[in-house]
């Protein structure tokens, strides 16, 4: 690393702290932009969980921040630090250095994230080789560790198996095994269980989970599933149209929302639907990311809407208790 | 894998039967070599003698017969032209082709990869505009115009390279070898620039870029070997290309292969050769098929795996 006379991190500051991000997108039909003014920082040992709907800018966020961003997007604004470093502001081979044993990330599909003609042992055995410089032999034998360590039966067999012969759930372990090998601070989990059926999903969280104690691992969990965030992390993030509209912790932002997209959200869980009845939800569908209004993002679906909202967009301001919302009027959300 | 090969040989032997009867009866609608090899002022018995010993009197559906049951003895006759046996004519001109295709398709292979592969790293880039520019004007141009522009430039008026035959140093590999690469090569660098595209955007590579994978591990260690299939199955095509059509090439650099026999055994109407050089390139063409089949089962596990044990 180049900045050796950085100050030692100590265990309160955040593992991952991200500051005004912003992420453009080439269209065809010009630049729009993604991720505006994204900030949110993680501690090790807790979790953080980006919520949103598709298109939100939750994985392009996660992808700025390993740096795995397409060539059509680039990040034009604001600090990602890690260990007490700008990471955006490093060359491509000192990011490098820090993609394994700092950030780490693990995708939704774990068939396509794994190399079709590699041996699975070669593959999670490959950070060894890149950053500890190990042999072939060596990695190997690191690689049937952590296949035994995520619950692989029969790993030394099984190292020597494509990744088209394990089931999915298998798969996803296989994913995370390689993504935890060189203990990183931050594991990046992009939706890592939307692929899984229900009873796999569940052991993956805690697989997940477990990790996460064991190697005292920041996580930022990805995901459109409230009822994931509620279970498994400690803080939230609620983005819309590419912008970050509450953040608090899990416990109080699901309690009380103090905007009105994320009771939106939370509104829509069909908790005692009746057969017949519509399910509730949210009316409308996100902005085009070429036509975010100039106001409040939300503005199109809010059923508080008023003059000011058009006018000025609301910034994100602490609502007390560590928490923020980007509305005008979240007081109004607290009364109801 | 061995019943694989059996399977693939079993199921070209009825292609392959299909060439020889077809040969055998296209080459005899050449005209008669009687007509060829004795003089203007032969006497009608001079020519029955001459087809006697050769056959030729015979009805065809005798001839194929007795040509069949030769061949089945791996006798494939002799030649009109030389009384050399056939075979032996064969063996010593399909060399020089196969020499010919091999070190072109060893050079277009190793060359498109690297410039293919480089292009695809940055799609769009400068190297990639001119990567795209050079593979489709190499892959555009006629190799007989290509062939007598080099001769007529490296070889008259520079004097630099010689422009015929096959003795003398590496030289004379030049001129042949550059003529017969330019297409190949073109095509290829556009397909392992296609499909390297496709793997590099694949999310394993991602991955594997998560994992600090340098440029070139990324390139050569995880996406190649998934973007290669297309590239050996074009390369495939294009190598029977050589081995099918250096007829141009070897003719006009004189070097003494099986195209150039295959075309003057046609001119000459030397049945016996043209049908054992045809043969021999057909058997070729399909050993070429089996290794490429045999190759994408080796690059790829699930390929391996759907063969039926």
């Amino acid at each position: 690393m180049t900045t050796t006379s950085a100050p030692a991190p100590s265990a309160a500051d955040p593992a991952l702290d991200v500051e005004g991000l912003c992420v453009d997108l080439s269209t065809a039909s010009g630049t729009v932009r993604a991720v505006d003014g994204v900030s949110f920082s993680v501690r090790r040992g807790r979790t953080l969980a980006l919520l949103g709907e598709s298109g939100c800018g939750k994985s392009m966020t996660a992808l700025s921040v390993v740096g795995l961003l397409d060539p059509a997007a680039s990040v034009t604004g604001g600090a990602v630090r890690v260990r007490g470093e700008d990471i955006l502001r490093l060359s491509p081979a000192e990011r490098r250095r820090l993609a394994g044993p700092v950030l780490s990330i693990v995708f939704q599909d774990a068939l396509t994230a794994l190399n079709p003609v590699q041996p699975v042992g070669r593959q999670i055995g490959e950070p060894f080789r890149i950053h500890r410089g190990l042999s072939r032999r060596e990695a190997r034998e690191k690689a049937i560790e952590l296949m035994t360590r995520v619950g692989i039966p029969e790993p030394r067999q099984r190292a020597k198996s494509y990744p088209h012969q394990f089931s999915g759930g298998m798969r996803q372990r296989l994913l995370i095994a390689m993504a935890v090998a060189l203990d990183p601070d931050v594991l990046i989990a992009d939706e890592p269980t939307t692929a899984l059926d229900v009873t796999v999903q569940a052991q993956i969280m805690r697989l997940l989970r477990d990790l996460q104690d064991e190697r005292d691992m920041a996580v930022v969990l990805i995901t459109h599933d409230l009822a994931v965030v509620a279970q498994r992390a400690d803080d939230v993030v609620v983005m819309y149209a590419g912008t970050v509209v509450e953040q608090g912790t899990v416990r109080e932002v699901f309690a009380a929302p103090r905007h009105p997209y994320t009771r939106g959200l939370l509104d829509s869980v069909p908790e005692d639907a009746e057969r017949g009845q519509p399910l509730p939800a949210v009316p409308g569908s996100p902005p085009e990311l070429s036509a975010v209004p100039s106001g409040c993002v939300f503005q199109d679906r809010c059923p508080l809407v008023r003059e000011r909202c058009v006018r000025e967009r609301p910034s994100l301001r602490a609502t007390g208790d560590g928490r923020s919302a980007a509305c005008h009027f979240s007081e109004e959300l607290d009364r109801d | 894998m061995v019943t694989f090969l059996r399977k693939r040989i079993l199921s070209s032997a009825v292609p392959l039967v299909c060439v020889v009867l077809g040969v055998f009866f296209l080459a005899r609608m050449t005209g008669n070599p009687v007509d060829l090899y004795l003089p203007l002022s032969a006497t009608a018995e001079q020519r029955a003698e001459f087809s006697a010993a050769q056959g030729f009197d015979l009805s065809v559906p005798a001839q194929l017969w007795n040509y069949l049951v030769d061949a089945a003895h791996l006798d494939f006759g002799t030649s009109l032209r030389t009384g050399q046996s056939a075979t032996e004519m064969v063996f010593d001109a399909f060399p020089v082709t196969l020499q010919l295709a091999g070190v072109t398709m060893l050079l277009a292979i190793t060359g498109a990869v690297l410039i293919g592969s480089l292009a695809a790293y940055r799609p769009n880039s400068l190297v990639d505009r001119i990567a795209s520019l050079l593979s489709m004007t190499a892959a555009s141009i006629p190799d007989f115009w290509f062939a007598v522009m080099g001769v007529l430039v490296f070889g008259v008026s520079l004097d630099l390279l010689p422009t015929s035959g096959t003795l003398g140093g590496p030289e004379i590999w030049v001129l042949p070898v550059a003529t017969l690469l330019i297409r190949p090569f073109g095509v290829l660098v556009q397909v392992v620039r296609g499909s390297m595209v496709s793997a590099l955007s694949a999310p394993y590579v991602k991955i594997a870029r998560a994992k600090g994978a340098t440029p070139r591990r990324v390139i050569f260690g995880h996406a190649l070997r998934n973007a290669v299939t297309p590239v050996l199955t074009v390369a495939g095509d294009l190598t029977v290309g050589l081995v099918n059509g250096a007829v141009i090439v070897e003719t006009i650099f004189g070097w003494p292969g099986i195209g150039k026999l295959m075309i003057d055994s046609i001119l000459q109407r030397d049945f016996a050769v043209l049908q054992a050089a045809v043969l021999m390139t057909a058997v070729t063409i399909f050993a070429l098929n089996i290794l490429v089949d045999v190759c994408h089962a080796l690059t790829d596990p699930r390929v391996r795996q759907a063969v039926p044990a």
